[in-house]
């Protein structure tokens, strides 16, 4: 038998979690003051997890490297946050969501978080409202839902194009006022840097203050990770600058396994790259897709043309327009899922389709949206026989009230005015499914250590839909985590406040306190961001949308060897003892550089096609799918957990094989 | 194109700062002015200074991080964008520009352009929020019908980023944009209005103890605010403040 | 000497006052500052009315001006309440720039503060300064005599003496062409004054676009009004 043990409880799917809560030990109020919890991290899963376990009585430290918890990356999140309240009365239930959320992530989660997250969704929509969330509304009064990523109903609640923002920010005040209530310390520019086990349990962290560099020592009786994704080991993504995967790599690196770490999620509506210097890439909603029609110039000499400046896109026919994506999937078109839209482009661009001067663009059109408003909005106005005009200015007004911000945001960046010029996009890192393995009660494999929202692996399975990412976060930090941190809090409440002034805590400081101190001494010759690119480019290139045998074995060899140069040539000006950017980037760097490594064996391990991860050896070779993904349910219907043995290369893989009892798995299609 | 950068060195809290004088060479238009100040500190390090420390993370203009003065505007010269979203097309070839941290006794600098923006956090834990559990069974999301337009108008006043550029810009220093549109947000929803009293009197008490100064409706707050967030949320600050004042 | 007496006590008063009670606040202390200021804004009317019937009627206007000068309610209860108002108005100006210079202890080394606000918004202080200079001569000019011939001298009284003595105060050009300056900064006073004692009030609705409105043509009219009877009765001479 695995090492694993998912503790999924037994019964029904439906009625797992309703039981589970029935029958788990629950911590007195009395005794929930004696209880000491660190939380690291403070976007949406974090911020609500500290939040609501301070409610509940216990006492909370969290910690956070901005200066302010309002801006952990989840405030970026735009389209919005899905919930099975079927408002909208199309056929929406806890079911069917559950449905669409493992039948999207292609069979590669498990079925009882799933089912589980999708019965809190509601709660989620409930609580938020009462915080003071401004979802959008009807002129009714009510909520209003919109559909998104191409499912079937709309179930999707948003606040303009800012959801994440506004759920953030309601978390955020649920904190300040148990902040304010004294319930939540509120470690800001504070980065986690080891965590420390006394016993085989996480019992405290070592964190570093960034404003004086002091490296203070924090115990609890239990740890939650909440730090997000890891897309930032490609160097460019989405993520936030700071987005890292420290806290992490530095608990997989005491004992917690990684699951998945090859399932990342390359979001097909970014803002392409415009040169070398670029540092991070900018998303825009998907949301879009609803409206925008996806292409490129049939025609080579055409695209060479654009990018000479010589043709503009809008002089381009009709009849000489490449929809690939309505060509190739007719039944979704341009609504494809995020993995298939992103693989299209590259696909497009890789045969020399690409039409900006880096060679990594598509088109995002607005022109047929745009006519077809106008037409609308003129006969609604009562006028039968518009002009050219009048249709444009209409129907650019019913774009503007849709996307109106995320149009100006395009427009500051990119200086053309979407409107009358087709938008250039190209996929970019966004979200990373894979993560810290937990089990269900999102506890990973250290005791007392628990891991949640995008940083764990549980709910997305090889690719996520659009605006699941925030239900997670919030489920499992309003929802979840409350529950069934009792659960094993229950046989700490006579355990008393963990001593700092321990072996165990001495030796986890001078391990983070050597590596710092290696890193203002060493001698170097290159910057982080040296490292950091190139291995981003070599994530990129090999480890990226397509993944090959071939390239990923070169990949590993490459970033291992990058990884012994950044030992020996790094240079980190300043000191330890004092605000120093470069040292934080420095320590993140490092991680990165083993985690790319264990992420690029997981992918070559994973011989299969699924979700996010694409490889080429695994396509359909006959038949209407020929050249789609093909995932391989027979040889990989699992997890893959790995623990960690010293180099990423020594890495040790456990797996926990993943039972579907109340769906049946099919092939993705959208043809 | 071609820059003098003069910006603002200071090594701590407690040190005392200066402007210091670089030059960067080969800015392409395109780049953004973070990108620009990144190819400053990629050369700062190669020459074995320390590059310049400055706040910024989401670099798309949503998480509020990232602050500066630059040329005597807070966020530059663009309008509607944070720092972040500046672009180097809005500058000329051979332009000098000055690159200073956001200004106030509230807000006081801890290394060259960080500045320390607690003040803010302060102000949101004495009354920034709707006490509210999570049980799981709260009242069921459309239990109450919100007008569209309330709810737009909040939102309006919720995109607030928390920058601080209406503090940096405002002649006095005042934080009134910033908390006005904080009690904003929760005075027009319904949720908002069991607390709206306590809320904003306890709001502007830690404001004003905070050390921002008096609103003078100069309306500079408006004009920089990345968020567009009107002065509209100031005068219903005001109102609110009144009220519950007068309430007792 | 009676009156920096007075005012040297009021602004301890002040002081005292503006930290506790209804004026420790912030707001509170700007609402107070509009309510000064519309009550001012109010009193430039009445003084403008009265001052525009020297214009049209020499007896009117001495009746008027009688009346003004020797009705108790005016003269006992009226007067001192203006006289509060505004001094009330300059010392808590004085009070909010200190306070407000002290919320930012390093400038900017480059700040184009004229990109985001008006230069009018940025400068009440100086503004407000050359008001209370013009309205040092003014009382040099009229007030001062005014209480002399009445309550130190107690000199006969005439009905018909205000008319003289007015025009008498614009025959020097030099004397025009301060008042004149003092209302242009009146003017440029009152055209962010006039809206941002509203704004302070906390109004919030539709009216909100017609009283700036309002506002603008009132900053404009009533100094203009001013500089109009000023230079009226100097080229009446």
């Amino acid at each position: 038998m695995s090492v694993l043990d998912s503790k999924v409880p037994q019964g029904h799917l439906k009625d797992k979690w309703t039981t589970y809560k029935d029958k788990i030990n629950l911590v007195n109020p009395a005794n929930k003051r004696l209880i000491d919890i660190i939380v690291v991290g403070t976007g949406l899963a974090g911020g609500s997890a500290a939040a609501t376990l301070a409610e509940l009585g216990y006492n909370i430290k969290s910690f956070c490297f901005q200066d302010s918890p309002r801006r952990a990356h989840s405030i970026a999140a735009q389209g919005g946050i899905n919930a099975s309240k079927n408002y909208q009365g199309d056929g929406d239930s806890d079911y069917r969501l559950f449905y669409d959320t493992l039948k999207g992530g292609d069979y590669r989660s498990r079925e009882a978080n799933v089912y589980r997250l999708a019965e809190v969704s509601g709660n989620i929509i409930d609580q938020c409202v009462a915080q003071g969330v401004p979802f959008a509304r009807e002129y009714g009064g009510l909520l209003d839902n919109r559909s998104f990523g191409g499912v079937q109903v709309s179930r999707t609640f948003y606040a303009k194009g800012q959801t994440g923002q506004q759920l953030l920010l309601g978390a955020y005040s649920a904190m300040n006022r148990q902040i304010a209530r004294g319930k939540i310390e509120m470690f800001n520019r504070h980065e986690m840097l080891d965590i420390v086990k006394v016993d085989g349990k996480a019992r405290g962290i070592i964190a570093r203050n960034l404003i004086t560099g002091e490296l203070e020592r924090h115990s609890a009786h239990a740890v939650v990770i909440a730090s997000g994704g890891y897309g930032n080991v490609y160097f460019l993504s989405t993520n936030a600058m700071g987005s890292n995967a420290t806290a992490a790599w530095k608990i997989h690196k005491k004992g917690a396994f990684f699951a998945n770490p090859c399932f990342t999620q390359i979001h097909p509506t970014c803002i392409p790259r415009s040169g070398d210097y670029q540092s991070k890439l900018t998303l825009m909603s998907e949301s879009l897709r609803n409206d925008g029609r996806i292409w490129v110039p049939k025609n080579l000499d055409d695209v060479v043309a654009i990018r000479e400046g010589k043709l503009k896109p809008t002089q381009i026919s009709e009849e000489n327009r490449d929809y690939y994506l309505e060509r190739r999937y007719p039944a979704f078109g341009n609504l494809v899922p995020r993995d298939v839209a992103s693989r299209a482009a590259k696909e497009r661009c890789d045969a020399g389709y690409g039409v900006n001067t880096t060679g990594e663009a598509v088109y995002l059109d607005f022109k047929s949206a745009i006519e077809r408003f106008g037409k609308i909005e003129a006969k609604i106005q009562g006028d039968t026989n518009p002009s050219e005009e009048k249709i444009a200015k209409l129907g650019e007004g019913v774009i503007k009230e849709k996307y109106g911000n995320l149009f100006q945001m395009y427009e500051k960046i990119v200086d053309i005015n979407p409107y009358k010029t087709p938008m250039m996009i190209y996929p970019a890192t966004h979200y990373t499914m894979g993560g810290i393995w937990v089990d269900y009660n999102l506890m990973t494999t250290v005791p007392g250590l628990y891991c949640i929202g995008e940083a764990n692996f549980s709910d997305h399975g090889a690719n996520r839909l659009g605006a699941s990412a925030l239900m997670q976060g919030l489920a499992d930090g309003y929802f979840v985590l409350p529950y069934t941190i009792g659960d094993y809090l229950s046989d700490d409440i006579r355990t008393g406040k963990i001593a700092t002034d321990t072996p165990d805590f001495d030796e986890a400081e001078k391990n983070v306190k050597d590596k710092i101190d290696f890193f203002v001494n060493n001698s170097g010759n290159k910057s982080v961001d040296h490292f950091h690119k190139r291995l981003g480019k070599i994530m990129w290139d090999k480890v990226g949308m397509a993944r090959n045998e071939k390239d990923l074995k070169d990949a590993i060899i490459k970033i291992k060897a990058i990884r012994e140069e950044f030992w020996k040539d790094i240079i980190v000006p300043g000191d330890s003892n004092e605000m120093n950017l470069e040292l934080e980037k420095a320590g993140r760097v490092a991680d990165f550089l083993e985690l790319g490594e264990l992420f690029a064996k997981d992918a070559l391990e994973r011989n299969e096609s699924c979700g996010g991860h694409f490889r080429e050896e695994s396509v359909e070779l006959f038949g209407e799918q020929k050249g789609e993904a093909k995932r391989d349910d027979e040889n990989y219907k699992y997890v893959a957990a790995w623990e960690y043995k010293g180099e990423p290369s020594d890495a040790v893989l456990h797996k926990e094989e993943l039972e579907f009892k109340d769906i049946e798995l099919k092939q993705r299609s959208y043809k | 194109m071609n820059l003098t950068l003069k910006i603002w060195r200071q090594k701590g809290p407690q040190a005392k700062g200066k402007i210091v004088k670089y030059k960067v060479a080969d800015i392409s238009e395109h780049m953004s002015f973070l990108e620009m100040m990144d190819v400053l500190n990629e050369q700062l390090i190669y020459s074995g200074d320390e590059p310049v420390a400055f706040d910024h993370d989401c670099r798309e203009g949503i998480c509020g991080m990232c602050s500066l003065y630059i040329n005597g505007e807070a966020h530059g010269p663009d309008k509607g964008v944070a720092t972040c979203q500046l672009h180097m097309r809005k500058f000329k070839d051979g332009d000098t520009i000055y690159v200073e941290p956001f200004r106030a006794k509230a807000f006081p600098v801890i290394k060259d352009l960080v500045v320390d923006r607690m003040a803010f956090e302060r102000i949101q834990q004495a009354g920034g929020f709707i006490s509210v559990n999570t049980s799981g069974n709260t009242q069921d999301a459309n239990a109450i019908p919100i007008s569209k337009h309330a709810a737009d108008e909040a939102m309006d006043s919720a995109t607030c980023i928390g920058c601080g550029a209406c503090v940096a810009s405002c002649k006095n220093s005042s934080a009134m944009l910033f908390v006005g549109a904080k009690v904003s947000q929760y005075t027009l929803l319904p949720q908002g209005q069991v607390e709206a009293s306590d809320r904003v009197i306890n709001m502007v008490t830690q404001m004003d103890l905070e050390g921002f100064g008096n609103c003078t409706n100069t309306g500079a707050c408006e004009i920089v605010c990345p968020k567009g967030i009107s002065l509209q949320n100031i005068a219903r600050l005001n109102s609110e403040f009144l009220k519950a004042s007068l309430k007792g | 000497m009676v009156v920096i007496l007075l005012k040297r006590n009021f602004v301890r008063f002040l002081r005292i006052f503006s930290t506790m009670g209804i004026l420790s606040s912030s707001i509170a202390r700007k609402v107070a500052m509009a309510l000064s200021a519309l009550f001012l804004v109010f009193f430039l009317i009445i003084h403008l009315t009265v001052n525009v019937l020297s214009v049209f009627s020499e007896e009117v206007y001495n009746t008027a001006s009688h009346f003004m000068g020797t009705n108790p309610l005016i003269q006992f209860a009226m007067q001192p309440v203006l006289f509060f108002g505004v001094v009330f108005h300059f010392v808590m100006g004085f009070i909010l720039e200190i306070k407000n210079r002290g919320a930012r202890q390093i400038n900017y080394v480059k700040n184009k503060a004229g990109e985001s606000s008006s230069w009018m918004s940025r400068n009440m202080l100086y503004s407000g300064l050359v008001i209370l200079a013009f309205l040092v001569l003014h009382f040099i000019d009229f007030w001062f005599p005014e209480i002399n011939h009445k309550y130190i001298a107690v000199l006969p009284e005439d009905p018909t003496r205000y008319f003289e003595e007015l025009q008498v105060k614009f025959i020097s050009p030099y004397r025009v062409v301060a008042y004149v300056l003092a209302f242009v900064f009146l003017a440029l006073h009152l055209l962010h004054g006039f809206q941002s004692s509203f704004q302070s009030m906390g109004m919030n609705n539709k009216y909100t676009k017609s009283v700036k409105n309002f506002g603008k043509i009132y900053a404009i009219i009533i100094p203009l009004g001013f500089i109009f009877i000023a230079l009226f009765h100097y080229f009446n001479q």
